[in-house]
């Protein structure tokens, strides 16, 4: 099962050449147990753009949709047997320390 | 073999995984803790949905709502059916006997909800205890649940009085309480306490043990039990742990030495909203003879709405202290 993975970090959080290298030492072990999918890092929230849809005419606002304190700053997807085998790969996370890490099933879709 | 120590209904093997696997399942931590208990007395004990609603005081559509939610989790975010492994084990297991141990409190708690449906989430909760017990022999935590609830369980018959009214440990006629339970229950808490990693149920056992073995209140070694609630607050830093400390201090060096750690209590608010608290304090307060402070206690502690078994032995009381 696809798990979408949403990085939440308490505060700005790098990259430093350390959580990056941090980072590509996460997804070599990921990729080599065949569960990595995909990962990103956002630019700061300031970056966004929103597009809202009010009755078929497209609005767009600076910023993110939902102005909250912990803003998004990265996703990683893997595809785990369960939700435990998701969770012990993202305990093993870099830059997660004092953070949260949102862990979503994608559904599955059927042609 | 005495009927205590007998096998669970005789079911062995990968019957007996299934079911570990299935308790699991239900007192995953991503599900919500609301909804843990009943999950598992739906799913591992088999109770209706009807009577796990009349346990926990809400409309059955509201716990038949509570219950589906709980099984979709389970399969969208596919929440394995397994026995962890051995490194997630014990932090998972801290979870399970939470869950077993919830199970029983509501059994055991006095309030309103049909008796019978009430014994049998008592006698679920100790099967249950057993269960983990046996699989889980290395896990002495497990081995102190399954104590600690046989100990407990084994003083019920004193609780109530015939007229369904509260009666103080104390005043307990303690040959109404089951000793081939107690005997059970203190040889498993000595053997758990002897593989040296003692937690919060091995401690709450411990406890539950000095109290059923005393022939009488004032033949207990009280000094011991409150040395041990000091133990237990190192494992569970809590203000009720400390005023259990205090009421087995002031049985031991008098109810001066109890006052002095529940007025120091009050300091925490959310402490002095609490009925209890005052009980105990105003029982000390009438043991010094200050019965006009000890009324005092009393009337505080109606005031914050104990439940109505509580509120009749208060009442109770305060008669006798303001006659």
């Amino acid at each position: 099962m696809r798990y979408l993975c949403l990085v939440y970090p308490t505060e700005e959080f790098g990259p430093t050449a350390e959580q990056a290298r941090a980072f590509l030492g996460f997804r070599a072990s990921a990729q080599q147990a065949g569960v990595y999918l995909d990962a990103g890092r956002l630019q700061p929230a300031d970056t966004a753009t929103t597009l809202r849809d009010h009755a078929g005419e497209y609005v767009l606002t600076d910023g993110p949709f939902a102005e909250i304190k912990e803003q998004l700053g990265g996703y990683v997807v893997l595809d785990c047997a369960d939700l435990d085998e998701a969770v012990a790969w993202v305990a093993k996370l870099p830059g997660v320390r004092d953070g949260a890490v949102e862990i979503r099933p994608l559904m599955e879709l059927r042609a | 073999m005495s009927e205590l120590s007998r096998p669970v209904s005789g079911v062995e093997g990968p019957a007996r995984d299934d079911e570990l696997s299935l308790i699991f399942m239900c007192c995953h931590p991503a599900l919500d803790i609301n909804a843990r208990v009943p999950l598992t007395l739906r799913s591992v004990c088999g109770l209706t949905t009807s009577a796990i609603a009349t346990v926990f005081l809400v409309p059955e559509a509201t716990m038949a709502q509570r219950l589906v939610r709980a099984k979709r989790k389970i399969r969208d975010a596919r929440i394995p059916f397994r026995i962890p492994p051995k490194d997630a084990l014990p932090a998972r297991l801290h979870d399970v006997l939470r869950v077993v141990y919830l199970v029983y409190t509501e059994g055991h708690r006095v309030s309103q909800g049909p008796e019978l449906v009430r014994a049998d989430l008592c006698e679920q909760a100790i099967r249950l205890a057993r269960v983990l017990h046996e699989l889980l022999p290395d896990e002495p935590e497990a081995t102190g649940l399954l104590a600690l609830l046989l100990l407990t369980d084994a003083r019920r018959p004193g609780r109530v009085d015939d007229q369904g009214h509260i009666v103080l440990l104390a005043d307990q006629d303690r040959s109404r309480w089951n000793r081939a339970q107690i005997e059970a229950g203190s040889a498993l808490v000595e053997a758990a306490l002897a593989q040296r990693k003692p937690g919060t149920y091995q401690l709450q056992a411990a406890i539950a043990a000095l109290h059923s073995t005393a022939p009488s209140s004032h033949e207990t070694d009280w000094r011991e039990i409150a040395a041990v609630y000091g133990e237990l607050i190192r494992h569970e830093p809590s203000p009720v742990v400390e005023a259990n400390r205090a009421v087995a201090v002031a049985m031991a060096e008098g109810p001066a030495a109890g006052l002095v750690i529940l007025d120091t209590l009050r300091a925490n608010p959310q402490m002095d909203r609490w009925p209890q608290l005052h009980m105990a304090r105003a029982d000390l307060l009438e043991r010094l003879d200050r019965r006009r402070d000890a009324a005092e206690a009393y009337r505080l502690a109606l005031q914050l709405e104990p439940p109505e078994v509580e509120r009749e032995f208060i009442a109770r009381r305060l008669r006798g202290i303001t006659r």
